[in-house]
């Protein structure tokens, strides 16, 4: 059997033993510090160099580097969400993606393989329909196909109409895809730290020096450390920081797990996903599936989540891909999303001057890590929100300006 | 799956459950509070690494809700206590 294998896994380079010095004591000054070395903190830092010629950063991680959701996520790339001020963060994120590579010298393995969304209900694909023509009307490439076309796209989904949720439907878009999360995170780092910026691990930040309503710098293990400017990008552990600088947020921590197989060929070149019967499926570079579904439905820091959310989204699997009937299980994990009222990120000010925040971005966040970090860098640099991301104001849950992404986030990631 | 303390029926699996998010959030008086204290009332939900308490309504088995303390790092459960009882001290 070894031998007949029709295999076209891709090996994956060696890259250097080390990307960017390690300062291990902080200065006592900086310009700016950023309080998260996830993908959006470090993309954050970079554009802040690049874009804005600051680079007097320290990045500050409690743990290492990209060791949160960043190195845990399954990497799902799209821009197709409902509402304008969505399409306009999320694309300008996908144009970005498609030049960063060349851009910042490293590799990412980004490949737009395209990602489909299926309906399997009446107001499924009502749904859907709205989201197609909405994309449309702001020109995100976004195809609307019929089963059979899903099925000349990816051959192993089962389209048979006698099954307990039938695809009836499916919006596509073609630019959509994957990218290898670490490799982001790694190219992110060494871009800035070659522009001057301090990646900090193991420093925790525990609390704030608050004057006169305004941020002087924080409180770490390593020692206090003063900035102008501090932007809090930290995911899961948002209200924690919030709280420590004295305000609340509307955010909840919740368990999100993802799990994969063994190697297998490759059998499944795009990414399909499916809010309805809550499972989606795209195949790595190396051969794994990788699959995902939703959050375990209470608050939680403990990194895992329960079993039966994953038995429940492996029944959905095999009903619409009966080929992986007898895959095996390789390992399964959780991280810790930042789950807000309305399925949409939270970038800005705080009530708290020259403190930033960027939050929110719950289950979808690393398909917006260049555009998160472009408009957290304008807003921090310039003191005022980009264009961008200026709809998604931490005020908007008093003035009532919601974005609802549930729709078009749900379980799509 | 957690194995959580109804008060009325005892520990079952957590797939027995629906969770109702943070417990004891009082209604605002209409007629007097602000668009920062409905959004409050609304949209802000502690979210503490440690102990929370919360609310649970056990679907599946007497269909009654409850509240219990539950830490949010270890999963372990605290004390229980019902609707409109007084709120047991936030364990240690
Ligand atoms: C299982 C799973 C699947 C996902 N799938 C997708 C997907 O397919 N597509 C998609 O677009 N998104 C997906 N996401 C969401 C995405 O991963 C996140 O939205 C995104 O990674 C969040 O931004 P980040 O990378 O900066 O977060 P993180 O990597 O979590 O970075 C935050 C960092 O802050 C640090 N930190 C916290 N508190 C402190 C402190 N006090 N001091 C110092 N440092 C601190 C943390 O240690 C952490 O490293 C998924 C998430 C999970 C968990
Ligand atoms: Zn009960």
């Amino acid at each position: 059997m070894a031998t007949t294998t029709r295999r076209r896994s891709v090996e994956l380079p060696e890259h250097p033993d080390f990307l960017w010095t390690a300062r291990v004591t902080p200065k006592k000054v900086y310009d700016v510090i950023i309080i998260g070395g996830g993908g959006h903190g470090l993309s954050t830092a970079y554009y802040l160099a690049k874009n804005h010629g600051i680079t007097n950063i320290a990045v500050l991680e409690k743990g290492w580097l990209a060791g949160g959701n960043m190195a845990r996520n399954t990497t799902v790339i799209r821009s197709n969400y409902l509402w304008d001020e969505s399409a306009g963060i999320y694309e300008h994120s996908l144009k970005l993606w498609e030049n960063l590579e060349e851009e910042v010298g490293y590799e990412m393995f980004f490949s737009q393989r395209g990602v489909m969304s299926l309906a399997h209900s009446v107001s499924d694909l009502r749904a859907k329909a709205r989201n197609y023509h909405a994309n449309k009307i702001n020109d995100i490439d976004s195809e609307w196909l019929t089963p059979e076309q899903v099925k000349e796209i990816a051959p192993i989904v089962n389209i048979n109409p006698d099954v307990r949720y039938p695809v009836l439907g499916a919006t596509y878009q073609p630019r959509g895809g994957i990218a290898k999360h670490d490799w982001v995170a790694w190219g992110y780092a060494k871009a800035a730290a070659d522009m001057g910026v301090d990646i900090i691990q193991g420093c925790e930040v525990t609390g704030f020096d608050i004057r006169d309503g305004k941020v002087h710098g924080v409180k770490t293990n390593l020692g206090p450390i003063a900035a102008q400017k501090v932007g809090m990008v930290a995911a899961g552990h948002s209200s924690v920081l919030a709280n420590l600088a004295g305000f609340d947020i509307p955010i909840q921590s919740r368990p999100l797990q993802a799990l994969v197989s063994e190697l297998l060929e490759q059998v499944h070149n795009t990414v399909i996903m499916s809010g309805m019967v809550h499972v989606y499926v795209s195949q790595a570079h190396k051969g794994e599936l990788v699959m995902g579904a939703g959050t375990d439905a209470f608050n939680s820091y403990a990194q895992r989540g329960g079993f039966h959310v994953i038995e429940h989204q492996l029944a959905a699997a095999i009903e619409l891909f009966p080929i992986f009937e007898r895959a095996h299980l390789l390992r399964t994990w959780g991280g810790i999303v930042d789950i807000s009222p309305d399925a949409s990120p939270i970038i800005g000010h705080t009530p708290v001057d020259n403190l930033f925040i960027n939050t929110g971005w719950g289950t979808g966040g690393f398909k917006a890590t260049p555009a998160s970090g472009w408009t957290m860098a304008h807003t921090i640099a310039t003191g005022e929100p980009h264009e961008l991301n200026a709809p998604f104001s931490l005020d908007r849950f008093i003035t009532g300006h919601l974005i609802d992404e549930h729709g078009a986030a749900g379980v799509a990631h | 799956m957690l194995h959580i303390p109804c008060p009325y029926c005892g520990p079952r699996d957590e797939t027995e459950f629906h969770y109702g998010a943070g417990a004891n959030i009082f209604y605002p008086d209409p007629a007097i509070a602000t668009d920062e204290e409905w959004s409050k009332f609304v949209f802000i939900r502690e979210n503490p690494k440690g102990w929370h308490a919360e609310r649970w309504v056990h679907s599946a088995g007497c269909r009654r809700w409850f509240n219990v303390w539950r830490n949010t790092i270890t999963h372990e459960f605290g004390p229980t206590y019902k609707p409109f009882t007084e709120q047991p001290k936030r364990p240690v």
